[in-house]
C-alpha cells in the first residue's frame, strides 16, 4: 500500500471577485522514502496542493490518505518548510528553533537540545546553534528550517520552493545538502519547484502539473544513479523531456 | 533614538557578536552632543535670569534652584514626593498592562471582542486624562485612588492599541509553522503570539508609561494632598516659590528620562533588538 494517496483533490478559493480554482482533481500516490517533485507553471496550484497535504487547507473535493488515514488538519506526521526565510522564530536561536517541535511534544530540555544539535549537525550548522536567525544568511536560515522540520521526526517532509529565493550557487549547495539529508534520513519528501534542473537532480519521480487550474499532467520517473551529474547527457535529456511537457502545456493554454 | 521595525528577512551574514568599540564611541558622541544642547539651553536660561528684567523670585538663577533641590533632597522631602508619585504611576501603569495586554490580544484574536471594544477604545482614547480629574475627584475623592485611576485611564489605551496592532501583525508563517509542529492554543499564545508581538507590546509600554507620567503630575496638582511631585509644584505657587517648582520639574524630567532610557531602553536592547525584530535607525 502506498504511504500517501492523493485522490481527486480539488480546491476552489472564495475571493471577492468570485471563486478561483486552486487545484482541480489532482491524483497520485507516493511510496515510503520516495522523493517526489511537483513542477508546473506559476499559479498552477502547487502551493495549494502542498498546503492541502500539510493540512493547512481543506479540499473542497477528494481526499488525501497518509498511511491509510484521512488527513484533516495538520499533524506531527508531517514537517513543513516554506519558501520565506521569515518562517524561523526570530526570538529563538537556531537551536531553540529546531527544538520547538520537541518542546511541543513535551520532551525535556536536555534531551531536546541534544536532538536539536544533532539535527543542526545534519545540515552542517552546529557551530551556529546559538545564533539568532537575523545573524544567519538566507541559505543558513533555510537549513535551520529543514532541521526544524526534521527534528520531531515526521514521516513526511513537505517543502515549498525552499531554495527559490537563494542565489544560484548557494542553491546548488543546498540541493546537494538536501540530497545527502534525504539519503541519511530516508524521509518521504514532497518538494515543490518550478526549476526543472532542480527536479531532475533531486527526484525519484516528477509530477508535472498543467497550467491553471492545475491538475496532474504527467508522472515521470527519474532513475539516474545518485549522486547525479547535472552535466551528463542523460541528465540533460530528462531536463529536456520535462521542459517539453511544461512547454506543451503552456502553448495549449495560450 | 528612533526605532524602525524590521520586516524583511536579513540575508547578510554578520558576525555572531557585533563589534563594540565603534558602537561605544558613537554612543559617547551622542552623549556629548546631548550635553552640549542641554548646556546651551541652561546657559541661555541663566543669562536671561541674570539680566534682572524679571524678579528673582519668579526667575531664580540656576545656583538658587540647585540649592533648593539639594535642601529638599537632604531633608528627605523630595524623596517622599518622588516615592508617592512613583507609587501612583507604577500602580496605575501596572494595572494598565494587566488589562491592556490581554484585552489587546483578545481583540486581535476574536472578531466579536474587537467589534465590541474598538468603538469604545476609539472614543475614549482621545479624551485627555486631565479633563477627567475633576469628575473622578467627585467620584473617588482626593488622594491615591483618584490619581491611580487617572494614571490607569491614561496608560491603558496605548497599551491596548499597540498590543492589538502587534498581534495582528504577527507573521502568519510563524503561526503555521508552530501549528505544524503541534503547538496548541495555549502554547501558541505564550511561545509565538506574545514574542511575535513583542516589538509592539514594548512600544505600547513606552507610550503608556510616558502618558502615565504626564497624567500623574497633572492629577496630583488637583487631586492629591501633601505629597507628590505634582502637588508640590502646585502648592509652591501659594508662596511664589518658583525655585521649588523648577527643582521639582528637574526631578520629574530626570525620573522620566531614567525610565525611558534605563528600563525600556534595556528591555528593548535585551529582547527585540537582540532578536533583530527591531533595530536602531542608522546614524
Ligand atoms: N489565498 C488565495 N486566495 C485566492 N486565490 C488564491 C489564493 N492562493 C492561491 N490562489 C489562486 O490559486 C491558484 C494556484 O495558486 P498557487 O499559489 O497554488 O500556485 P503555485 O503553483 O504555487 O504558483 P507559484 O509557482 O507562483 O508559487 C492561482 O491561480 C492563485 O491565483
Ligand atoms: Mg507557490
Amino acid at each position: 500500500m502506498p504511504l500517501i494517496e492523493v485522490k481527486d483533490v480539488s480546491l476552489a478559493y472564495d475571493t471577492p471577485a468570485g471563486r478561483v480554482q486552486g487545484v482541480l482533481g489532482a491524483t497520485f500516490n507516493m511510496e515510503e522514502s520516495e522523493f517526489l517533485c511537483l513542477v508546473g507553471p506559476s499559479g498552477c496550484g502547487k502551493s495549494t496542493l502542498l498546503n492541502i497535504i500539510a493540512g493547512f487547507l481543506t479540499p473542497t473535493g477528494g481526499e488525501i490518505l497518509i498511511g491509510g488515514k484521512k488527513v484533516s488538519g495538520h499533524g506531527m506526521d508531517r514537517g513543513v518548510v516554506f519558501q520565506d526565510f521569515a518562517q524561523l522564530f526570530p526570538w529563538r536561536t537556531a537551536l531553540g528553533n529546531v527544538a520547538f517541535g520537541l518542546e511541543m511534544k513535551g520532551i525535556g530540555k536536555e534531551e531536546r537540545e541534544e536532538i536539536a544539535l544533532q539535527q543542526l549537525k545534519l545540515v552542517k550548522l552546529e557551530k551556529f546553534a546559538n545564533s539568532y536567525p537575523h545573524h544567519l544568511s538566507g541559505g543558513m536560515q533555510q537549513r535551520v528550517a529543514i532541521a526544524r522540520a526534521l527534528a520531531y521526526n515526521p514521516a513526511v517532509l513537505l517543502m515549498d520552493e525552499p531554495f527559490a529565493a537563494l542565489d544560484a550557487m548557494t542553491r546548488d549547495d543546498m540541493q546537494r545538502l538536501l540530497a545527502d539529508v534525504w539519503k541519511t534520513t530516508g524521509k518521504t519528501i514532497i518538494y515543490v519547484t518550478h526549476n526543472v534542473a532542480e527536479a531532475v537532480y533531486l527526484a525519484d519521480r516528477v509530477i508535472v502539473m498543467t497550467p491553471h487550474p492545475g491538475t496532474v499532467k504527467a508522472e515521470i520517473p527519474i532513475t539516474l544513479p545518485r549522486p547525479r551529474d547535472p552535466l551528463s547527457v542523460e541528465f540533460l535529456d530528462h531536463q529536456k523531456q520535462l521542459l517539453n511537457y511544461l512547454g506543451q502545456g503552456t502553448s495549449k493554454a495560450a | 533614538m528612533t526605532m524602525v521595525a524590521q520586516t524583511g528577512a536579513n540575508t547578510g551574514v554578520q558576525g555572531n557578536k557585533t563589534p563594540d568599540p565603534a558602537k561605544r564611541a558613537a554612543s559617547w558622541r551622542a552623549v556629548r552632543r546631548a550635553a552640549i544642547t542641554i548646556g546651551l539651553a541652561l546657559a541661555t536660561y541663566e543669562l536671561i535670569a541674570r539680566t534682572g528684567s524679571f524678579p528673582r523670585a519668579l526667575l531664580p538663577t540656576l545656583p538658587m534652584i540647585v540649592r533648593t533641590l539639594f535642601a529638599m533632597l537632604l531633608d528627605g522631602s523630595m524623596l517622599m514626593h518622588s516615592l508617592y508619585t512613583l507609587y501612583r504611576v507604577l500602580f496605575g501603569f501596572f494595572l494598565a498592562m494587566v488589562v491592556g495586554i490581554p484585552l489587546g490580544i483578545l481583540m486581535a484574536r476574536f472578531r466579536r471582542v474587537e467589534q465590541f471594544f474598538l468603538p469604545l477604545v476609539s472614543a475614549l482614547m482621545p479624551i485627555p486624562s486631565f479633563a477627567l480629574v475633576p469628575l473622578f475627584m467627585l467620584w473617588f475623592g482626593i488622594g491615591n485612588l483618584t490619581t491611580i485611576i487617572i494614571v490607569f485611564y491614561a496608560a491603558t489605551f496605548p497599551m491596548i492599541f499597540n498590543t492589538w496592532s502587534g498581534v495582528r501583525s504577527v507573521n502568519p508563517l510563524w503561526l503555521r509553522a508552530a501549528g505544524a509542529m503541534g503547538a496548541d492554543e495555549h502554547k501558541l499564545f505564550w511561545k509565538v503570539i506574545i514574542p511575535g508581538a513583542s516589538p509592539f507590546i514594548i512600544t505600547g509600554m513606552r507610550q503608556s508609561f510616558l502618558r502615565a507620567w504626564i497624567a500623574v503630575v497633572g492629577a496630583e496638582m488637583i487631586a492629591a494632598s501633601n505629597w507628590g511631585l505634582g502637588w508640590v509644584i502646585f502648592d509652591a505657587k501659594e508662596f511664589l516659590n518658583a525655585d521649588i517648582m523648577l527643582a521639582s520639574l528637574a526631578v520629574i524630567g530626570f525620573i522620566g528620562f531614567a525610565f525611558e532610557r534605563l528600563v525600556f531602553g534595556s528591555l528593548e536592547r535585551n529582547t527585540v533588538m537582540r532578536w533583530g525584530m527591531m533595530r536602531s535607525a542608522k546614524s
